[in-house]
């Protein structure tokens, strides 16, 4: 599944991260590489975009771009 | 000793703080060549000798932003003699990521763990020395907003550029990485050294694919295939593409390294607090509600209360200063001519433009107020969404709203926006939002022709003001701005109590900013059109408005405006004059209508030049063309082009001509008069 489909306060390990040039070079300087455990922390008011919490620090990323970065969820 | 140290760090990590504690009132503010971006330097409060750069907020040294790509080349090119990078502590781990690259430039570096305060009381701890040994630069804990650890900072940065010490290892890599990145550098080698660049940051950056670093080298096409192959192998062994391989190596290597040096103990007393705050300020139903009222809280105490009662003190000084001048002038019998410059160009152009300093030093009081405490990036959060609508993101959406106020603040207020795309496309499309001066000539023009439908135009304009924004936001994206925006990946910082240096330094900086302005460009401007306004062709001076330069130069425009509805020369004479500041228009309008000096226009002599149809072509062309010299002279300091700026205002003067032109044209057919 990919990160955008991850409900609120559930969690994921990346396994994939996809897009292109600056986009996914943002994502990967961010600390979103693979191996890495994500929690879903909250949505937008709007519902997008969304609240991420990874390494120790809380980031927020549009629904657009979590929808490249592939997960497994953990239980 | 002459020194410069640059300061470099992750977006809020307290490296505003730092600066403006180290610095002091010494600072410079300038924009980097060609660009949007600012670089502030100043001078060590304990040693004026120092000098201190504060570079933009990055995550990387890729070459992904403007603000990137700016950093870099700084550090590359001008080599400080030291680099401090700091870091917050709390959030360790991301930061690191930065300083492994630019430990990579091999230059004195040294690495400050702000926010060491907060970490150490919730029980965290960190062992310096193994860090330091592991690392090989020094690291000093400090914390910004206490004044602490900063002598140690400063000591330590002094020595190692005294002595020039260069970090003692740049070498994280293990496996199929350290075997590209040696290849590569061994290959590039002389050509490295030949232009003076970091040998391992260069090979790692050709590895990720870094194109600038490709052109500045000028590989032959043999060395640019064998690290494609190289790359490839390593591709291919670690079966993940480069740019994953390299972000993963070092992050590796900083996991590993805080499990060996630091022990987190929990989350921080900020980021518990964080948690529990945003449970409100970010909640699907309170979060916008609380934004709105937040924003009209700002607006309403700016404009309309300290704001608004300071500019009427200043007002009232610059009114007893010009009649003392008048008398003076009286006097002393000085001609005519003198005497009219200063007393009505200088003075009233210098009084006009003054009198926006109040509401741009409250304006920038609570917006700094709200960067600072880390609000701003909740806004950015919960609004992203509908500005994404008209092309931007979320951090648009209070430089956007400050607009309805003033275009001056809000343009300046664009500093704060990480993208230049962004800062780029806000400030373009800012003067259709319509400003709080444009009011001044809706309210004369709605009680002469429309008294019964006052709110409906009313608002009808403010909406038209978007629209127009919104259509030019994307004629810009397919235009200008073609290809992907920088995606929208914002850290959300904990809720800090504002730093008093912090505010005070950004709304000192932004009144400085002004008021020099206000004596330059704009006191130019302004004895320019007071030229225009009290001369003939021939150079006498006039009596009657109507013999005037800028009346001739109404005149000759006058026909252009035709198509419009409102050919008659006093309009065109007023849209010229408003470029001094819209209020004018009106007092234009009064004076050549000879309606007397009270500024008070009739019904019945606007009535001589416009229809209702025409008077609501003319609102449309007011409300969208040029914006007045001293937003005009804001937009160039922000975007540092004059000819970008002349091309927006033929954008403007265009779109706002097209438009009258269609509500004058479709309200004709529809049967309006």
């Amino acid at each position: 599944m990919t990160l955008d489909e991850l409900r609120i306060g559930h969690t994921g390990v990346i396994t994939k991260v996809g897009g292109f040039g600056p986009l996914r070079r943002r994502l990967l300087d961010m600390g979103l590489t693979p191996k890495t455990t994500v929690f879903v922390r909250k949505k937008a008011p709007l519902g997008d975009p969304i609240q991420l919490f990874l390494r120790g620090y809380e980031l927020t990323i549009r629904l657009e771009e979590a929808n490249k970065i592939e997960i497994i969820e953990v239980k | 000793m002459n020194l410069t140290f640059a300061l470099v760090g992750n977006q809020n990590s307290g490296k505003s703080t730092l600066f403006n504690k180290l610095t002091g009132s010494s600072q410079h503010v300038s924009n980097f060549p060609g660009t949007t971006i600012g670089k502030t330097e100043g001078k060590l409060i304990a040693q004026a000798d120092i000098k201190i750069i504060d570079l933009p907020g990055i995550y990387s040294l890729s070459p992904n932003t403007p603000e990137e790509i700016v950093t870099r080349d700084l550090l590359l090119r001008d080599k400080p003699n030291a680099i401090i990078n700091i870091i917050d502590t709390t959030n360790i781990e991301r930061s690191l990521y930065l300083s492994l690259q630019v430990m990579e430039l091999n230059l004195p570096m040294i690495i400050a763990l702000n926010m060491m305060d907060e970490f150490v009381t919730s029980g965290s701890s960190i062992d310096f020395q193994k860090l330091q040994d592991i690392l090989g630069v020094p690291v000093v804990p400090i914390s910004a907003n206490k004044s602490e650890g900063l002598d140690e900072l400063i000591e330590c940065a002094i020595k190692l550029a005294a002595a020039n010490t260069l970090p003692k290892r740049i070498d994280f890599c293990s496996g199929e990485t350290h075997r590209a990145i040696h290849t590569v550098a061994h290959l590039i080698e002389p050509k490295v050294r030949a232009k003076g660049l970091p040998l391992r940051f260069s090979a790692t950056k050709l590895i990720e694919g870094d194109e600038p670093i490709a052109e500045e080298l000028q590989l032959t096409p043999n060395e640019v295939d064998i690290i494609a192959h190289v790359t490839d192998d390593m591709e291919k062994a670690l079966d993940t593409d480069r740019e994953a391989a390299l972000a993963d190596m070092r992050y590796s290597y900083i996991e590993q390294l805080c499990s060996d040096t630091v022990h987190k103990a929990g989350e921080t007393v900020a980021q518990a607090r964080s948690h529990i705050i945003d449970k409100y300020l970010t909640n699907k139903y309170f979060s916008i509600p609380i934004f709105i009222f937040t924003m009209g809280l700002v607006f309403w105490l700016t404009f309309n209360v300290i704001g608004a009662v300071l500019s009427k003190w200043l007002a009232v000084v610059i009114k007893d200063v010009t009649v003392y001048a008048d008398n003076a002038l009286d006097a002393s019998g000085v001609s005519a001519p003198i005497h009219s410059l200063v007393i009505e160009g200088a003075f009233t152009g210098i009084g006009t433009t003054l009198s926006f300093l109040p509401i741009i030093v409250t304006l920038f009081f609570f917006l700094s107020l709200l960067e600072d405490t880390g609000y701003m990036s909740r806004i950015a959060f919960v609004m992203d969404k509908l500005l994404r609508k008209i092309g931007l993101s979320g951090c648009s959406v209070v430089p956007m709203l400050c607009g309805f106020g003033c275009s001056v603040p809000a343009i300046m207020s664009t500093r704060n926006l990480t993208s230049e795309r962004d800062r780029k496309m806000t400030i373009i499309l800012m003067p259709f939002m319509s400003c709080s001066t444009k009011l001044t000539i809706y309210s004369v023009f709605i009680a002469a022709f429309f008294p019964d439908h006052a709110a409906i135009v009313m608002l009808s304009l403010y909406l038209l003001g978007i629209l127009i924004a919104v259509i030019s936001s994307y004629l810009l994206k397919i235009c200008v701005y073609k290809g992907n925006p920088v995606p929208f990946v914002m850290e959300m910082p904990a809720y800090r109590l504002p730093v008093a240096k912090n505010i005070v330094m950004d709304v000192k900086e932004k009144a400085i900013d002004f008021i020099n302005r206000a004596f330059t460009v704009i006191f130019l401007a302004s004895i320019v059109i007071w030229f225009l306004q009290n001369f003939d062709l021939r150079f006498n001076m006039v009596t009657s408005a109507e013999d005037s330069i800028i009346a001739s130069i109404g005149m000759m425009i006058a026909p252009f405006f035709a198509p419009l509805g409102f050919g008659h020369w006093h309009a065109a004479t007023a849209l010229v004059t408003g470029l001094a500041g819209k209020e004018v228009v009106v007092s234009t309008l009064a004076v050549l209508t000879g309606a007397g000096q009270h500024d008070l226009i009739s019904p019945v002599a606007l009535g001589q030049i416009f229809t209702p149809l025409s008077a609501a072509s003319f609102l449309t062309f007011i409300l969208l063309y040029i914006p007045c010299v001293a937003a005009l002279t804001t937009m160039y300091r922000e975007i540092g082009s004059l000819w970008q700026v002349f091309l927006i205002m033929c954008y403007e003067v265009a779109i706002a001509w097209v438009t009258a032109f269609l509500v004058y044209r479709v309200g004709l057919l529809l049967g309006f008069q």
